[in-house]
């Protein structure tokens, strides 16, 4: 069976597609209620809203889909903040012939995904756009969180002599999705890192005092992140080739492909500055959970004037800009 | 002018000219028509998916020994 | 069976033993031209390994490395690429490139832009990948843009001789490859040219063998082919330095573990099957004789320049872009007016600034820092004019 436009519409189509498709799976008693807004307690204190849109090409790949991806980036987003995830919204935009088998699996992985993280999806919605007008299916994530500490993070925090730290090996989302594109098909395939880190930043944040601020690494990868940081900060950051964590397969096939790690985008990543006496014992914390394997001590903060430089393991060193062009294959 | 890679051959097809290979514990097929013979184990050059040169491991031995040897002869005793 | 440690040509601590070892060898050379040596290195691999690596840096004190005609994006002409973006304009056609070619700047647009115009372009890895695409889209025509040098040409020719056996009548190839060695020949009989020796590139040598190279011995020109991880690097700069101080020059075949005497014999007959060498049009340069490769008479039906005509575009070239002296190493990119305000890697005019293996992208992010100028963004004042930093008490 496929997506027709009347799926959109509001009528009993819809009202099937919700019943056979999205109850289901996500069954939560407020989604239950089907009213017009999800009505939820409300913490006292601060709340973190963040929204992200999802479109990814291809739609499942190695180690996850869109619907992971939708979780965990808004999900992850949140967790950096400084927050801990309460709800979610969830907005599918869906292309006129597309195959219901494929929604259904995404929106279990969707659902499944936000059970895992402890996150609740309380509202959502469907359209449906004509054939052509999409690329099969577009998902928006809303989440919500409450905060603990306002202001506990921050570039206002970072000082000179903070330590990098990155909690796993670079651009394996980024290669997942470029080789699935590209039609490189690597065996054993290279999965994405895809998954959300809140309970990981959470327990972080609960055990170490001295974590100044946390960033996850997607678009642009650990680079324009830290870049981030220096034009924000003004300071210097300087990170060193040789601590980059890289997986030796995701390395190889960077190098067939004629890419960089340091730009490459990550989904289960977290980039942590933390105060130099506890970022040993941050980046063994961090080695214990799953995917975190090879987290790391990559850098240091001094004072500057907003540069990000790269030190090779040869004696010299580069200064790193913002990513600038989506990253392709090259043959030179 | 021309990213390639030194992969080492896993399996040959001679039918259709294709092997796998592994770089650095990543596995992928390349074409083999340009390396007429090359056997499983070799290593091979790739650039655009296609095995452009066998390697020749004695030369990359060789090579790096020479330049030890030479580092050796002429450093002067003592130096870190 | 032993086998070879391919990470060994990386060991950091190898390179920083050889490094002391050979810097009194290009002391003694600087001291005796009374400034760096400088060293083309023809290849733009090369050129972006000697960045990664930051040997570039490590090196910079004695040697000045001046890219060379070696980036097919760089050398490829404002028409070729004016051409390119017409076919895909053109109706019906999908485009096959490589990563490459996607930035670089036509007259008038390039193929990331044609492409968010709505041109189908797609970005391959392989030609064989182009092939596939010809097949699963059996309706419309598929054009390779065929770019490159001796290594990536016998690439594309299988997969003209694929398209030949399997009867794939949409796969055509618009062929722009070009031969290194004429390149050279050109740049050497320049009698203005100011250049003590060439690093020849070691995948094309992997094609042509040291053999393809004997023009540069007959005009007894240090030159020494190269490998691209940091020890091949370091080193083959320093048997250049010593080829310099002979009377006889040899090519110096310093990547022995990829490139013979013959090359790859069975590339080069493939080569002569599917092309013809022929006159080309090289940025910089201009016409050279014999210096690229025509889809021969055979394959003929899969040339788009025969098969697939677009109407030729008219071409205009970047007023004040200065990517034609800089590719030939007679002028650094600071002597372009361009350079670093209205051109820059975000927004590149020339092709010198596109690739990262172009002079101008290298200048751009390595070499500013070194002449810094009136043309240096004063960035130091980004995070004070914004607030975020206090003035330093
Ligand atoms: S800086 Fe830009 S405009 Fe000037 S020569 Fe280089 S590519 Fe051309």
């Amino acid at each position: 069976m496929r997506i027709m436009l009347s799926h959109g519409d509001g009528g009993s189509l819809t009202h099937e597609l919700v019943a056979q498709v999205f109850r289901p799976v996500f069954g939560d008693e407020l989604l239950e209620e089907q009213g017009d807004a999800a009505v939820v307690p409300s913490p006292s204190g601060h709340l973190a809203i963040s929204t992200d849109s999802f479109v990814v090409q291809p739609l499942e790949f190695p180690g996850g889909d869109i619907g992971t991806l939708a979780v965990a980036g808004t999900v992850n987003d949140l967790a950096v903040s400084g927050a801990v995830p309460e709800y979610l919204s969830v907005a599918f935009v869906l292309e006129e012939g597309l195959e219901m088998a494929l929604l259904r699996r995404i929106a279990a992985s969707l659902a499944r995904t936000a059970a895992a993280a402890g996150v609740r999806v309380v509202a959502g919605d469907t359209k449906v756009v004509e054939r052509g007008k999409g690329d099969g299916i577009y998902v928006t994530t809303t989440g919500v969180g409450r905060v603990p500490e306002p202001g506990r993070l921050g570039f206002h925090r970072i000082q000179p002599g903070d330590h990098v730290v990155v909690s796993g090996g670079l651009a394996e989302h980024a290669v997942a999705v470029l080789c699935e594109r590209a039609g490189i098909r690597f065996d054993p395939p290279l999965r994405s890192d895809c998954r959300p880190l809140n309970r990981m930043i959470q327990d972080l944040l609960a055990q170490f005092r001295g974590v100044r601020f946390l960033r996850d690494p997607t678009r642009g990868g650990v680079a324009t992140t830290l870049k981030e940081v220096t034009l924000g900060t003004g300071l210097d950051i300087q990170i060193e080739e040789g601590r980059l964590p890289v997986r030796p397969e995701v390395g190889g096939a960077l190098e067939l492909l004629g890419m960089e790690p340091w730009y490459l985008a990550n989904e289960g990543k977290v980039l942590i500055v933390v105060a130099p006496e506890e970022a040993g014992d941050v980046t063994a914390f961090l080695r214990e959970y799953p995917g975190q394997e090879l987290a790391a001590e990559i850098g240091r903060v001094s004072a500057g004037h907003g540069d990000l430089w790269l030190k090779t393991p040869y004696g010299g060193r580069r200064s790193l800009g913002m990513l600038s062009g989506a990253p392709l294959p090259r043959i030179c | 002018m021309c990213l390639a890679v030194p992969a080492k051959v896993l399996e040959v097809d001679p039918t259709r000219l294709r092997a796998r290979v592994d770089y650095l514990g990543s596995q992928t097929v390349v074409g083999i028509a340009l390396v007429g013979g090359v056997q499983t184990g070799q290593f091979v050059l790739v650039h655009v998916g296609e095995a452009v040169q066998v390697m020749d491991e004695e030369q990359a031995r060789d090579g790096l020994a020479l330049w030890r040897e030479w580092l050796d002869d002429s450093e002067p005793a003592g130096l870190p | 069976m032993t086998t070879v440690n391919l990470l060994a040509y990386r060991d950091p601590e190898l390179f920083a033993r050889l490094l002391r070892r050979i810097i009194p060898a290009l002391e003694e050379q600087v001291q005796k031209l009374g400034r760096r040596v400088r060293i083309m290195e023809v290849c733009g691999t090369h050129t972006v390994s000697f960045s990664r690596t930051g040997v570039r840096q490590v090196l910079a004190d004695f040697v000045e490395l001046i890219s060379g005609p070696g980036c097919p994006v760089c050398v490829t002409d404002q028409s070729d690429i004016d051409h390119m973006i017409a076919y895909a304009k053109r109706p019906g056609t999908v485009v096959a490139t490589f990563g490459d070619m996607m930035q670089v700047p036509g007259s008038a647009a390039s193929l990331r832009r044609q492409r968010a115009e709505g041109a189908d372009v797609r970005v391959v890895y392989s030609p064989s990948q182009a092939v596939d695409l010809a097949l699963e889209n059996p309706q419309k025509q598929v054009v390779l843009l065929g770019v490159g040098f001796e290594t990536t040409a016998p690439g594309v020719a299988l997969s003209l001789k694929r398209a030949a056996r399997d009867g794939v009548r949409n796969y055509f190839v618009y062929s722009v490859h070009k031969l290194t060695p004429p390149a050279l020949k050109a740049l050497v009989e320049d009698p203005d040219h100011r250049l003590d020796g060439f690093l020849l590139p070691g995948h094309v040598s992997a094609i042509i063998g040291r053999r393809g190279w004997t023009l540069l011995e007959l005009l007894n020109q240090p030159a020494v082919i190269g490998g691209f991880e940091p020890l091949d690097l370091v080193v083959s700069v320093y048997r250049l330095v010593q080829e310099m101080k002979r009377p006889v020059r040899l090519v110096v075949n310093n990547y022995g573990r990829v490139v013979r005497e013959d090359g790859n014999p069975a590339a080069q007959r493939l080569l002569e099957e599917t092309f013809e060498a022929a006159p080309a049009r090289w940025r910089g340069f201009g016409m050279l004789p014999q210096s690229g490769l025509e889809i021969s008479e055979t394959y003929r039906a899969f040339d788009a320049r025969v098969a697939l005509p677009v109407d030729r575009p008219v071409t205009k070239a970047v007023r004040g872009c200065r990517c034609g002296e800089v590719v030939k190493g007679k002028e650094t990119p600071l002597q372009c007016r361009l350079f670093g305000t209205a051109c820059t890697p975000e927004r590149p005019l020339g092709p010198c600034m596109v690739s990262d293996e172009g002079t101008c992208s290298i200048y751009y992010q390595y070499e500013r820092s070194h002449h810094r100028d009136r043309r240096e963004e004063p960035h130091e004042d980004y995070a004070l004019a914004r607030g975020w930093r206090q003035p330093d008490a």
